[in-house]
C-alpha cells in the first residue's frame, strides 16, 4: 500500500475509533452487554442438577429412617426443604412446585428392614423437568443400593467398586464447559453486529455517500474500519476471560495468548460477516435481524448447546462450516484440557482459511456504488 | 493525470440515461460543461438533479449512453475521477459526532495529503469561509450555514478541478447565501468548473449557463440571457405587462379568466400579465380602474414555468 493509502486507513480508524468514543450507547452495548449476559448465562445454565427441592414424609420417625433421611442430605443432589405429615401436603408440595421430589418412608419401614423383609421407601419425582427427574430416579436408587449393601455386608468390605475420574473437569461443573463457549458466542456477537453498524450507520446518515466520492478505496475502507472494532472484540474477549476466571472461577489449564491468538483470525471472520451484512442491509434494523439470523446456527449447530457428537451426520458435516464450532472447541481445549499448538494447529489454519474466504466475499460485495 | 486540455469539456454526457427499476430517472440526456464555468441544473423536485451528479461521480451505472468527466469515463474510471471532484451532497454528509476539526482532519487523511499539507490548507479554507470560531463544534451543534459551509471546506480540501454542489443554500440566511456565491465565484475565477443544482432564481442568474431538467428530461440549455429570449416564453403575438398600483389580488381575479389574457401571476405588490396584442395597455388600464401598465421582461422562472406546463399539457414548447 502506498504512503497515500496508508493515510486514508490511518483517518478512517482513527475516525471509527471516535464513533466508538463519542457513541455511548455502542459502548455499552458492546462491553456491559456482554458481561451482563456472561453473568446471568453463566449462573443460569447449570446442567448438573444439585440441590434438588425435596419434601419428606417420615411416618416411621425411627433410627433407621432417619439415617436413610441423611444420606439424601448427604448426596447434594437433595436439599431437604421441608416436612410433612399427611399423603396429601405431600402430593400438594409437588404440584404447586414448592419441591420436586417427595420422600415418603412408611411406618413400618424399621420393622420390615430389622426382620429381615424389604423396607420400602416411596420417592416421588416431579417429572415436568426431564433432566431433574432422571437425576432424582437415579441418585434415588443409588442411595436405596447402598444403604442396602452396608446392611447385607455389615461393615465387610466391598468386593468390587467402580472408581470413575472425570478428567479435565473433575467436579463436571457446567460452568466449566459452558462459559468458554460463552465467551466465544459473545464476541462474535458483537463483532458482527458492531461492524455492520459501522457501515449501515453511515448509510442511512448519508454520509458514506459522500465518502464514496472520494478517492478511497473499498479495501482501504473495510481495513480501516475492522481494526478498531478487532480491537474492541479482543478486548472484550480478554475481559470475559479474566471475569471467567475470577468471577466464575473456572481455570484455564492452558496458555491464554494462544487463545487469543487462534482468535484473531476467527473475529476477522465474523468482522467480515458483519461488513457483508451492511452491504444488502439499509437499516440498522435490518443488520439487527441479519446479524441475529447468522448467530443462532453458529450456536446451535457449533457443539455450544447441543453435542456435535450426537448430530445426525448431514447437521455435523454443516457444522464443520462453522467457524464457531472450531472456535469453541479452540476454547475448551485452551481453558479446560490445556491444550497447545500440537493440538490445535489445524483449528488455526481451518479459521484463518475461513477468513480469508469472508473477507474475500465481503470485499467483493462491498463495492464503491449507491444502490 | 486529470487531462486538463481546455478543448475536452470537464463534463461530457451523451444520451446519459438512468433506470431505478421501471422508473427512468435521468432520460437521454447530453451536456457538456467546460473550463471554469459555473453551470446551474435546475428542475422540480424529483426531476433527477441528485441522480445526474451521482452518475457523473460514477456511484450509480448508466443503463445507457457515457458520462465523461474530466476526460475520463466516470465509471470505469471513477476513482481518478473522483481525485479531481469535490462533491457537496444535498444534505449534510459530515459525521454529526465529530467536531468541525475533526471532520477536517478526516477528510484530509482521506484525500491523502500529508500532516503539512493538510494544515496547510485547512488554514486556507478556514480563512475563507470564516469558520475558526466554530471549529471545536460538534457537526450536530453547528447551524445550517455552518454546515454547509464546513461541507465546502471538505470538499475542497484536495484542491478539486471541478464541484458538484447539490442545494448548497437551502435555508440559508441572504448573508450567508451572498458570501457563499462570492467564494464560488472566487473558485470559479481560479479555473473550477462549478456545477451546482438550485431551486432558487437569483442563483440560477448568477450561473454562466443554467439547464433545466423535467422528469428526467433535458429541456432546455443556454445563458440565462439565451433563455429569456427565448420566443416561446412569450407567444407571438402577444406581450409581457406589469400593472402596478390597486390590490393585486383583485387584479389577479379580474384577469384570470378574461378572454385575451394568456398567464398571469401576482409578483409582490405588482401583477405580471401576458397579455395578447389585440388588447391595447390603455384599455387595460381603464377597465383595471387606472391601474398603471408597464411593458416588462422575462425572468427565467418566465422560462421554467413555461417549460414544465408546455410538458404537463402535453405540447411541445
Ligand atoms: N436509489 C433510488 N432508488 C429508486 N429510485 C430513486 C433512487 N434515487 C432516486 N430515485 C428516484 O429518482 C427520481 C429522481 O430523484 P432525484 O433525487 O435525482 O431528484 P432531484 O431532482 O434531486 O430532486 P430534489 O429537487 O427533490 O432534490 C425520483 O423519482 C426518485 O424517487
Ligand atoms: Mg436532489
Amino acid at each position: 500500500m502506498n504512503s497515500g493509502g496508508f493515510r486514508r486507513l490511518r483517518a478512517i480508524a482513527s475516525k471509527e475509533r471516535l464513533h466508538i468514543v463519542r457513541d455511548p450507547s455502542t459502548l455499552f452495548f458492546a462491553v456491559f452487554l456482554p458481561v451482563l449476559e456472561l453473568f446471568m448465562l453463566g449462573y443460569a445454565i447449570d446442567t448438573n442438577v444439585r440441590h434438588v427441592r425435596t419434601i419428606v414424609f417420615d411416618e416411621a420417625r425411627t433410627q433407621e429412617s432417619r439415617s436413610l433421611l441423611l444420606r439424601f442430605t448427604n448426596s447434594e443432589d437433595f436439599r431437604i426443604v421441608g416436612e410433612v405429615f399427611t399423603d396429601r401436603d405431600l402430593a400438594r408440595a409437588l404440584v404447586s412446585g414448592r419441591a420436586r421430589v417427595g420422600i415418603k418412608i412408611p411406618e413400618a419401614y424399621s420393622r420390615r428392614v430389622q426382620s429381615g423383609r424389604t423396607g420400602q421407601v416411596l420417592i416421588l419425582v416431579d417429572g415436568s423437568e426431564s433432566s431433574v427427574a432422571a437425576e432424582a430416579v437415579n441418585v434415588g436408587g443409588a442411595i436405596a443400593l447402598s444403604e442396602s449393601l452396608d446392611r447385607l455386608l455389615e461393615g465387610r468390605r466391598m468386593p468390587v467398586e467402580a472408581r470413575p475420574r472425570v478428567l479435565f473437569n473433575p467436579d463436571t461443573r457446567s460452568a466449566n464447559f459452558f462459559i468458554p463457549g460463552l465467551m466465544v458466542v459473545l464476541c462474535q456477537m458483537m463483532a458482527t453486529m458492531l461492524s455492520a453498524n459501522a457501515v449501515v450507520r453511515e448509510k442511512e446518515r448519508g454520509t458514506l455517500e459522500q465518502l464514496f466520492m472520494t478517492p478511497v478505496r473499498a479495501g482501504e475502507l473495510i481495513l480501516g474500519k475492522m481494526l478498531p472494532y478487532l480491537g474492541l472484540v479482543l478486548a472484550e474477549f480478554c475481559m470475559i476471560g479474566l471475569l471467567m476466571v475470577v468471577g466464575f472461577g473456572v481455570p484455564i489449564h492452558g496458555n491464554f495468548f494462544t487463545l487469543l491468538i487462534v482468535a484473531l483470525p476467527f473475529y476477522l471472520s465474523m468482522i467480515g460477516l458483519g461488513l457483508a451484512i451492511s452491504t444488502r442491509a439499509q437499516t440498522r434494523d435490518a443488520s439487527m435481524q441479519m446479524t441475529i439470523a447468522t448467530i443462532l446456527p453458529s450456536m446451535f449447530l457449533s457443539g455450544y448447546v447441543f453435542p456435535l457428537d450426537s448430530m445426525p451426520r448431514p447437521f455435523w458435516l454443516l457444522a464443520q462450516a462453522i467457524p464457531t464450532t472450531w472456535m469453541i472447541d479452540v476454547a475448551r481445549g485452551v481453558v479446560l484440557r490445556g491444550a497447545g499448538w500440537a493440538d490445535l494447529w489445524l483449528h488455526a489454519v481451518v479459521l484463518s482459511a475461513q477468513a480469508v474466504v469472508l473477507l474475500a466475499i465481503s470485499a467483493v460485495l462491498f463495492r464503491k456504488r449507491l444502490t | 493525470m486529470i487531462a486538463e486540455a481546455p478543448d475536452v469539456p470537464v463534463i461530457d454526457a451523451r444520451n446519459v440515461t438512468i433506470r431505478f427499476g421501471r422508473l427512468t430517472a435521468v432520460d437521454a440526456v447530453s451536456l457538456d460543461v467546460g473550463h471554469g464555468e459555473v453551470f446551474g441544473l435546475l428542475g422540480p423536485n424529483g426531476s433527477g438533479k441528485t441522480t445526474l451528479i451521482r452518475a457523473l461521480c460514477g456511484l450509480i451505472p448508466l443503463a445507457s449512453g457515457s458520462a465523461r468527466v474530466l476526460g475520463r469515463d466516470a465509471m470505469r474510471e471513477s476513482d481518478a475521477v473522483r481525485a479531481g471532484i469535490g462533491y457537496m451532497s444535498q444534505k449534510f454528509a459530515l459525521y454529526e459526532d465529530l467536531t468541525a476539526q475533526e471532520n477536517l482532519d478526516f477528510y484530509s487523511g482521506i484525500y491523502g495529503l500529508t500532516a503539512s499539507q493538510a494544515r496547510d490548507r485547512q488554514a486556507e479554507l478556514v480563512d475563507e469561509v470564516g469558520l475558526a470560531p466554530h471549529l471545536k463544534k460538534r457537526g450536530a451543534h453547528l447551524s445550517g450555514g455552518w454546515k454547509q459551509r464546513l461541507a465546502l471546506a471538505c470538499s475542497l480540501l484536495h484542491r478539486p478541478r471541478l464541484v458538484f454542489l447539490d442545494e448548497p443554500t437551502p435555508g440559508i440566511d441572504p448573508v450567508a447565501r451572498r458570501d457563499l456565491w462570492d467564494l464560488l465565484f472566487r473558485l470559479s475565477a481560479q479555473d473550477v468548473t462549478l456545477f451546482v443544482t438550485t431551486h432558487y432564481m437569483d442563483e440560477a442568474e448568477r450561473c454562466g449557463r443554467v439547464a433545466y431538467l423535467y422528469l428526467g428530461r433535458l429541456l432546455a440549455v443556454g445563458t440565462p440571457d439565451e433563455l429569456t429570449r427565448w420566443p416561446g416564453v412569450t407567444p407571438a403575438g402577444s406581450r409581457r405587462v406589469e400593472i402596478l398600483g390597486g390590490d393585486p389580488a383583485a387584479i389577479f381575479d379580474r384577469l384570470r379568466d378574461r378572454e385575451g389574457i394568456v398567464q398571469v401571476t401576482i409578483f409582490g405588490r405588482s401583477v405580471r400579465a401576458v397579455v395578447e396584442a389585440a388588447i391595447s395597455d390603455r384599455s387595460l388600464a381603464d377597465e383595471l380602474n387606472g391601474a398603471e401598465i408597464r411593458p416588462s421582461w422575462p425572468t427565467l422562472e418566465d422560462v421554467f414555468v413555461t417549460l414544465a406546463r408546455a410538458q404537463e399539457t402535453g405540447g411541445r414548447p
